[in-house]
């Protein structure tokens, strides 16, 4: 294996776990915090109107302003990660709203009448029935975390962004597409994967 | 009862039904009956005055698990459209944590009452089936943990006139089978002569009539009129 292939084998490992670990942590976090914003309408909306915030702030800048911040910010993998997070948390949030505030209200009823609890509707109704829709939003916080995390390379978080990075500074395409292609792969992997997902669980409801 | 504007929907209500009734809500369309049936199962909450089943208040404290011993049959089955027919039925039983082989043998039991063979139709889901065959479900998922006490609002409403008739003598039957209390919402007065033996009329939130249904045909309240009169079949010229 020549430098340059074993350099994209690492940096693309690199950069599928930054992604990974960033939408693992977004998907444990966004979805009991979608459930939250359904219970509680008002301080939901206060909630969704936050993460909406934090998705308009540029990657760069948002990169640049975690860096002076104590344990989550500095230079390297970390400030990458915690950047991906907070940039994936809204698709998986809003979907997960959408989805169960999207149940059909009559079904609602009916299993609030047959006596299940709150935490039983939510476990065996609403969720089910907003799969759907949260794995459409996994499937879209990733493919923006792909791309996203390219730049986390300008803070040494690394993955193929350095590839790209340095391709730019050297004027070498080859070596900005060394980087770009695989994180375009995993782009469409990852959409095609999800996208599966999403429809496994459609089809399975029959919408 | 307060509606959204403020107005009562339900006002004066005295009602009193005793184990083992089987009373007909009839009315016209807004004149209250749904609220009345909501109202027993805690679906919706009165602003004055208190609900007792069984001698205790309806209240928030255990709500969802009271429900449990209440079938209640909405005028849309709402079944779970994720879940097998199966799985729809054995809602309730599941909630109490019956033994899984019960659970089996009652669902088979009561679809198989009701004209739907267990083995063609446990697996299926809700969106296979016909809109007759869906109401059966939802009676099923209903009656599958024998509640005493069952709440219906004009479950048979959207289905043809044969289907109607089948449904509503299966339904009879699997009522005369149990001990059970039974409050059937209805407009349709053929149906709640065939359902009930007593019948009480609601009107713009008011209980304007409460007799036994032997009786009702000779009362001379005009509302009760109206209702026997366009009931009537019209004569053949």
């Amino acid at each position: 294996m020549n430098g340059l292939t074993s350099e994209i084998v690492h940096a693309t490992a690199q950069h599928l776990l930054i992604v990974g670990v960033a939408i693992f942590v977004a998907t444990s976090a966004g979805i009991p915090i979608g459930i939250a914003c359904v219970r509680n309408r008002r301080s939901g909306r206060v909630v969704l109107r936050l993460i909406d915030m934090i998705q308009t702030i540029p990657s760069l800048a948002l990169f640049g302003f975690l860096i002076p911040l104590p344990l989550i910010g500095g230079i390297g993998i970390r400030t990458a990660i915690v950047a991906l997070i907070l940039y994936s948390l809204l698709p998986v949030v809003r979907n997960t709203v959408t989805g169960i505030a999207g149940v059909d209200p009559l079904v609602v009823e009916a299993a609030t009448a047959l006596g299940m609890t709150e935490r039983q509707r939510l476990m065996r109704i609403d969720l089910p029935l907003a799969l759907p829709s949260i794995f459409g939003g996994i499937r879209i916080a990733t493919v923006i975390a792909i791309g996203v995390a390219t730049i986390a390379a300008a803070v040494g978080g690394g993955g193929l962004g350095t590839l790209i990075f340095r391709g730019v500074a050297m004027v070498d395409s080859t070596r900005i597409l060394a980087g770009a292609l695989p994180a375009a792969a995993l782009a469409v992997a990852a959409d095609l994967l999800f996208g599966a997902l999403e429809r496994l669980a459609a089809r399975r409801l029959g919408v | 009862m307060a509606g959204s504007n403020g107005n009562a929907i339900v006002r004066g209500i005295s009602l009193r039904i005793d184990s083992g009734e089987s009373v007909a809500v009839i009315g016209r369309s807004g004149a209250g009956k749904t609220t009345l049936l909501r109202l027993l199962n805690g679906l919706a909450t009165p602003s004055s005055g208190t609900v007792v089943i069984d001698g205790l208040a309806l209240t928030g404290s255990g709500l969802a698990a009271r429900r449990r011993r209440i079938g209640t049959i909405l005028q849309a089955p709402a079944l779970f459209p994720h879940l097998t027919v199966f799985e729809n039925v054995a809602t309730v039983p599941r909630l109490l944590e019956w033994p899984e082989e019960r659970i089996r043998r009652t669902s088979a039991e009561l679809l198989e009452r009701l004209d739907m063979p267990f083995d063609r139709f446990a697996g299926r889901f809700p969106r296979s089936l016909s809109g007759g065959e869906q109401q059966r479900v939802g009676i099923a998922r209903a009656m599958a943990a024998a509640p005493p006490l069952l709440l219906c609002d004009e479950p048979f409403s959207a289905l043809d006139p044969i289907v109607r008739r089948d449904l509503q003598d299966s339904f009879v039957a699997l009522r005369d089978r149990g001990d059970v209390t039974l409050l059937f919402v209805t407009h349709d007065v053929s149906e709640a002569f065939r359902v009930a033996r007593r019948i009480v009329l609601v009107d713009s939130g008011l209980i304007v009539a409460d007799l036994p249904s032997s009786e009702f045909v000779r009362s001379a309240h005009p509302l009760i009129h109206r209702f026997l009169d366009a009931a009537r079949m019209p004569e053949a010229p």
